[in-house]
């Protein structure tokens, strides 16, 4: 049984049809990448995965429960975090408040009007053991908005990784970023790689190849072809709906 | 393991207003003011506190809080002459009654936010205040509650008269103390950091897992809890309740106060903005009954050049000689 399964997603916006039976299967451990041109459904798929859109027909299924239109917070606390494309990060809070919030710790204790927040040294610990992964323990006291783009991008890996998740969905994380970036993005995923599972969204195709255990390519709303890396190259429809140029 | 991250439980700041709060009644006749001035002061204060949870910490407009602040008032009065004149009890009601009151709005504006949010709170603003003018029979409409009793402060086998304003100033300024003292913990705890993660970012939050129309519901019934025990003082001190607390003016002036002293960027903003707020009625006040123009055209230009208020201003001021003094210190989001 696969982790986490879309069984024959159906979206309409209005008389458009936006996701036409798109099944999707995740494996534990796994790094899948979900790849399409501009404008072919893929953030609108992560959307209905994570709960921000109730899918017209169709399932999701986690570790085989159904959990179809649930809503984001109730998909969160399962374990399924999500970075965003347009970056979302507590703009006037620290690097590190953006973190300690986002813990499970805080996030059991949330109902406490009285205690201090982050007077827990082993929440403490947690946030900066987080900031280290993604790069920014020196940045702990800046103010978010303070940041360069580079570093915002970590910082919102960082905030999908601080709700400690089993399956980590990343919506384009190289949106914006030159190569150096790209490669310093590309190094912090592979150091995630296996420790949990992640689901990338991505039009950059090299950054894609070189990282994915299987991809999904989607394009008119439509699943039109999934494989390993090495499998889609070979594939002409990848060809044939103007992704498949790599050099 | 790295150290905590814990803000001090008591600030320089807090103690510096507390104290200079309570040397008021000492010194306040001798430069040509009254000590009632001091009560109105302290009550307004402790209003635009609680009101500041919601407009500065959680980034919630309200414009109609008023309406808490008067229940308050009602509430204490009603529960003097039907249930028993014990200052606690009455106090308690008021707290009860804005709760409620807090509860039922909120259940229907936690889901909207910015604009919507603003015009949904006025509405429910002038609700309350059209039924507070026209229930005669409860409220006594726009006659008000008269004969509110200052009832005395019963402390096991100890009584304090508050006849005197002086005494009420007093038993005002330990509650404001108190009502500070919690503020600035809830404002600190994960419950106060989650409202405020909130207030900057909505969609995020509720993607880490958070339910966020639970915590906006909360953090509204909590401000309108500490406004009705505002509005429960305010009719002691006034010895009644008048429905005009609850009209959309009086709600405006709360705003007013709270930005004018900077609620945006401080913690003690809003009672800096009270103070301001009293002393322009009575010092341009005194000079020409106009005195509402000044301090509007006053509120105008600082929202124009300086929407963090006077507060806004100090931090500035602060900052260029900390600047010039020595190299800049990483800012963060702690309110101060």
């Amino acid at each position: 049984m696969a982790l986490f399964e879309a069984k024959d997603l159906h979206l309409r916006f209005g008389d458009r049809v936006v996701l036409e039976s798109v099944s999707l299967a995740f494996e534990a451990g796994q790094l899948s990448g979900i790849m399409g041109p501009n404008g072919a459904g893929k953030t609108t798929c992560f959307n209905v995965l994570t709960g921000r859109y109730k899918p017209h027909r169709g399932q999701v299924l986690w570790q085989g429960e159904d959990i179809t239109g649930r809503s984001p917070q109730a998909i969160a606390r399962l374990g399924i975090a999500r970075s965003f494309q347009l970056m979302n990060l507590f703009d006037e809070f620290t690097v590190f408040e953006n973190i300690a919030i986002a813990l499970p710790q805080t996030r059991a204790r949330a109902r406490n009007m009285v205690a201090q927040a982050y007077a827990d040294p082993a929440l403490v610990d947690e946030a900066q053991a987080i900031l280290a992964r993604v790069g920014l323990a020196e940045r702990a006291d800046d103010e978010a908005k303070s940041l360069p783009y580079g570093a915002r991008r970590a910082l919102e890996i960082g905030v999908a990784l601080a709700c400690k998740p089993k399956l980590l969905f990343l919506d384009e994380p190289t949106a914006g970023l030159g190569s150096d970036g790209r490669a310093r993005l590309a190094d912090l995923i592979l150091k995630l790689k296996g420790s949990v599972t992640i689901v990338i969204i991505e039009h950059d195709m090299e950054f894609l190849f070189s990282l994915a255990d299987q991809i999904s390519v989607i394009h008119w709303g439509q699943v039109i072809a999934k494989g390993t890396p090495a499998a889609l190259k070979a594939n002409p429809w990848v060809e044939a709906s103007n992704l498949g140029r790599l050099n | 393991m790295a150290p905590a991250r814990t803000i001090p439980t008591i600030t320089w700041a807090m103690i510096v207003v507390w104290l200079i709060f309570a040397s008021v009644p000492l010194w306040i006749e001798k430069v040509g003011l009254y000590h009632y001035l001091g009560v109105e002061i302290l009550i307004f204060a402790m209003y635009a506190l609680a009101y500041n949870l919601v407009l500065g910490h959680a980034g919630l407009p309200s414009f109609g809080h008023g309406a808490f602040f008067g229940v308050g008032a009602y509430a204490f009065g009603l529960a003097q002459f039907n249930i028993a004149a014990n200052l606690w009890v009455c106090l308690a009601a008021a707290v009860g009654a804005a709760a409620v009151a807090g509860a039922l709005v909120a259940l229907f504006i936690s889901h909207r936010r910015g604009i919507y949010y603003a015009l949904m709170t006025i509405a429910f603003g002038q609700i309350f205040w059209f039924i507070a003018i026209k229930a005669h029979g409860l409220t006594g409409g726009e006659d008000g509650l008269l004969k509110i009793e200052r009832l005395p402060a019963t402390l096991g086998v100890t009584v304090f008269d508050l006849k005197s304003n002086v005494a009420l100033y007093y038993f005002v300024l330990v509650v404001f103390v108190a009502v500070s003292f919690l503020l600035w913990r809830i404002v600190h705890s994960p419950f106060g950091r989650v409202v405020k993660a909130i207030k900057q970012n909505e969609t995020r939050a509720r993607f880490v897992g958070y339910d966020v129309w639970r915590f906006k519901a909360a953090i509204l019934v909590i401000s309108a809890c500490l406004s009705g025990l505002a509005g429960g003082l305010f009719s002691m001190a006034q010895a009644s309740a008048f429905p005009d607390v609850m009209s959309l003016h009086y709600s405006g002036y709360v705003v007013m106060m709270t930005l004018v002293g900077g609620g945006l960027v401080s913690f003690w903003g809003p009672v800096i903005g009270a103070v301001a707020f009293f002393l322009a009625r009575d010092i341009i006040g005194a000079v020409t009954t106009g005195w509402m123009l000044w301090f509007g055209l006053s509120f105008v230009v600082l929202v124009l050049f300086k929407p963090e208020g006077i507060a806004g201003i100090y931090q500035s001021l602060a900052q260029r000689r900390a600047k010039a003094a020595a190299p800049v210190v990483a800012p963060n989001s702690q309110a101060r």
